[in-house]
């Protein structure tokens, strides 16, 4: 561990951290223009070229908003209710392999803040606290709405994290590992995992809708019957705080799930086009970036054309159809490799 | 239990019952996204789960039938625009067709039929609302915005017509204002040529889908018995399968001339309810398409109100230049003209139930009494009995199903 790395390691954090914002300011936008164009609509087009400086005049519209604390909130749990939200959302992007290894003057520089190797555990962890986030936020306004939002929240999280957490089991052993890193190697080329582990990827990403609180799942905030959920008494930027998280946790779940299933920054022929290393990491960088805008549309395509489950649906698609389904899928994916690789 | 619900339940928070349960009394409404117009709802909740509710009419009661006693026949017609706002021009035809039935006007098959093709487009813009509401509640705003600028060419017919949108004040006692532009016929034609495409997108959006069936099937259910109790009519009462429909049990209007089907529905859940409206609209086309082709062979292109004169201003030209005119004119907008003592009901297939005007003439220039039939009101008692035991989402989405809508509610 020499000095250049700590500064690499430094201001890539920086980058990414500032692509992580800058991507989740652009889907706000991006999931505007994209329910216009489903919708037969313009979307926003007056600010700016495209509309598009729209997002900054939301920024700053947001931060301009008079901030306003219920006289019978808990004032402290209220402010850090959307903090947390926040955190946590920008902290899960640290383990993801943004991409392969720069080689620059005969010093390898990895293009991931920090390769755990539980790194899977981690995302974990982090999408986990995140439900608090939502949950003290919503208790703390003392709001019966909200208070009701957060208790679907926290119900809603908890229940679809243990059949993400069987998919993830189910990928592991595929895999044999818990680095995200390796996990990706192990994806070389085409080898992605979605080919072998179809049904856990159907799972996988129906979790993740429900743990990012996008439609069909946004019961949470489901503006027709808790008018805002547990962001009801919320207003300027700790508004925009909890919005915002929510755009970021999109963006990180379309990142692990390409990470995971779609092969990171893997591509098809990555061998055969016989390009410089350095060249074949960016292009690969670039590859992954498609890959995770590619998912945030389906993201959006899915709200703006889905409407949204009763609360005891989602609990029984959570508890009685997901959860068995991982578990055939871990049983499944045991029997293959007893039967193939130890025979 | 109830007892200490109805008693106290504004001072109290929270509820303690016998069972040592906790409840929790949840104001929906008056400002809530939910109730579209201003009504509210305290529900008694167990959870999600609704033990029961009290609703609240009246925020936006304006005193209709009181009003209406004070203004002379023609002026009523903008109150009744009020009433369901939208489809006023079917709460407009209703008012002249029973002022009609008052005086003994006859009116020409060509009126007639010019009617039914404005109460007809109403009705869809009437349903299309209720219908694509459904899915905004259970989420799903896309389909809304399609159906939308159908509504959107609807108001344009409207204004063809008439001059205005929303609050239509269409037609006068004995017909209409002024016959029907080209630029009308042109636009109802093509209305007719495209909406059944946007209709078809949207059905497709929704009628098939998996999540929104969950959320609809079984959901406010309400046997026919007690619709038919408390009196319901409409679209709500033909989902619960009873064929009941004003326009083919007591025809006005020349609607005997026409072949359409009745849809009904077999449990009166919300799904019922939305296949109901749907299907409504297809007919109300069929309705249209009818009327054009009726009146293609009617030789007359020129009558557009009853040969009755007491109600229909004379031309302008002729109020400039003939005393006689002149005085009818005054005596029309003056509410001078007679009007003979009797009561009469009259009531119409509105879009969302039976429509029923109740007028008591004593000889003066305005009604001695009037009094709305107004089906929304009805609904409206029965919400606590179907939503009981369900669930906060799908007690808005009865809600809307059910289209309740505030200005119809509380006149």
């Amino acid at each position: 561990m020499d000095w250049t790395l700590y500064i690499y390691k430094t201001i890539f954090l920086f980058i990414i951290f500032l692509i992580t914002l800058v991507i989740a300011m652009y889907s706000t936008y991006g999931e505007r223009k994209v329910a216009a164009f489903m919708q037969d609509r313009r979307g926003p087009n007056r600010a700016g070229l495209f509309g598009l400086l729209q997002p900054i005049a939301d920024g700053l519209k947001m931060f301009m908003k008079e901030e306003i604390i219920p006289l019978t909130a808990n004032r402290a749990l209220f402010i850090l209710g959307p903090s947390i939200a926040m955190t946590t959302a920008m902290l899960t992007g640290v383990v993801i392999p943004w991409g392969g290894t720069l080689t620059i003057g005969g010093r390898e520089f990895s293009m991931q803040i920090a390769d755990l190797n539980i790194g899977i555990l981690y995302v974990f962890a982090m999408v986990s606290i995140g439900v608090y986030g939502i949950m003290i936020g919503g208790w703390a306004s003392n709001n019966k709405y909200a208070l009701l939002g957060s208790i679907r929240a926290a119900s809603q999280m908890i229940s679809y994290e243990i059949a993400m957490g069987m998919t993830i089991v189910a990928l592991i052993l595929s895999t044999g590992t818990l680095s995200l890193h390796e996990i990706v190697e192990h994806q070389h080329g085409i080898h992605w995992n979605i080919f072998y582990q179809p049904l856990g990827f159907l799972i996988f990403i129906v979790c993740a809708f429900a743990e990012t609180n996008r439609a069909p799942f946004d019961l949470p905030e489901c503006e027709t019957e808790l008018i805002g959920g547990y962001h009801t008494e919320y207003s300027s930027m700790k508004l925009g705080f909890y919005l915002f998280a929510e755009y970021i946790n999109m963006f990180i779940s379309s990142a692990v799930i390409a990470t995971l299933y779609f092969g990171g920054f893997n591509m098809p022929f990555i061998d055969q086009l016989g390009l410089s290393p350095n060249l074949l990491t960016l292009l690969g960088s670039a590859f992954f970036f498609l890959k995770i805008f590619g998912l945030i549309f389906l993201f959006m395509w899915i709200r703006w054309t889905l409407p949204r489950f009763r609360y005891d649906q989602l609990m029984n698609l959570g508890w009685k159809k997901l959860m068995p389904l991982a578990i055939f899928n871990i049983l499944a994916t045991g029997a293959y490799y007893y039967f193939t690789e130890f025979n | 239990m109830a007892q200490q619900f109805n008693t106290g339940y504004w001072a109290k928070d929270i509820v303690s019952s016998e069972e040592h349960k906790e409840y929790n009394i949840l104001n929906v409404g008056p400002t809530h996204p939910a109730t579209h117009g201003v009504f509210q709802n305290v529900m008694l909740m167990d959870g999600e789960f609704i033990v029961e509710t009290e609703q609240t009419i009246g925020y936006i009661h304006r005193a209709f039938e009181k009003i209406a006693e004070r203004r002379p026949f023609y002026q009523i017609t903008p109150l009744t625009d009020r009433l369901n706002y939208c489809s006023s021009p079917l709460n407009n035809m209703g008012w002249h067709m029973t002022v009609e039935k008052l005086l003994g006007i006859e009116t020409s098959k060509r009126v007639d039929y010019l009617r039914i093709i404005v109460m007809e487009l109403a009705r869809i813009a009437d349903h299309l609302i209720c219908n694509s509401v459904i899915g905004v509640d259970s989420g799903a705003l896309t389909g809304f915005t399609y159906l939308f600028q159908s509504r959107e060419f609807i108001y344009e017919i409207y204004e063809e017509i008439c001059g205005s949108r929303l609050t239509t004040n269409m037609g006068r006692i004995g017909g209409f204002e002024r016959n029907f532009s080209d630029k009308a016929w042109d636009k109802i034609r093509y209305f007719l040529k495209t909406y059944p495409a946007h209709l078809q997108e949207f059905e497709n959006l929704l009628s098939r889908n998996r999540i929104f069936m969950d959320r609809t099937i079984n959901v406010g259910a309400f046997p026919a018995d007690r619709a038919l109790a408390y009196g319901f009519t409409g679209p709500n009462l033909r989902a619960c399968g009873v064929d009941y429909d004003v326009r083919v049990m007591n025809p006005y209007c020349s609607y005997e001339d026409f072949d359409f089907i009745i849809p009904i529905g077999q449990n009166g859940d919300t799904y019922d309810r939305f296949m109901v409206r749907q299907e409504e609209m297809k007919q109300s086309l069929h309705i249209i398409q009818q009327a054009l082709d009726k009146l293609d062979k009617i030789p007359d292109k020129e009558t557009f109100y009853a040969a009755d004169p007491r109600f229909v201003l004379p031309p302008k030209e002729k109020v400039y230049n003939n005393m006689e005119a002149l005085i009818w004119h005054f005596k029309i907008v003056m509410g001078e003209t007679d009007i003979p003592v009797g009561e009469v009901y009259h009531s119409i297939e509105a879009a969302n139930g039976e429509l029923g005007f109740y007028l008591v003439s004593d000889g003066g220039r305005t009604p001695s009494r009037l009094h709305f039939r107004r089906p929304c009101f009805i609904y409206y008692q029965a919400y606590p009995e179907m939503v009981t035991g369900n669930m906060l989402s799908d007690a808005v989405l009865t809600m809307s199903s059910m289209n309740v809508i505030a200005g119809e509610l509380d006149a």
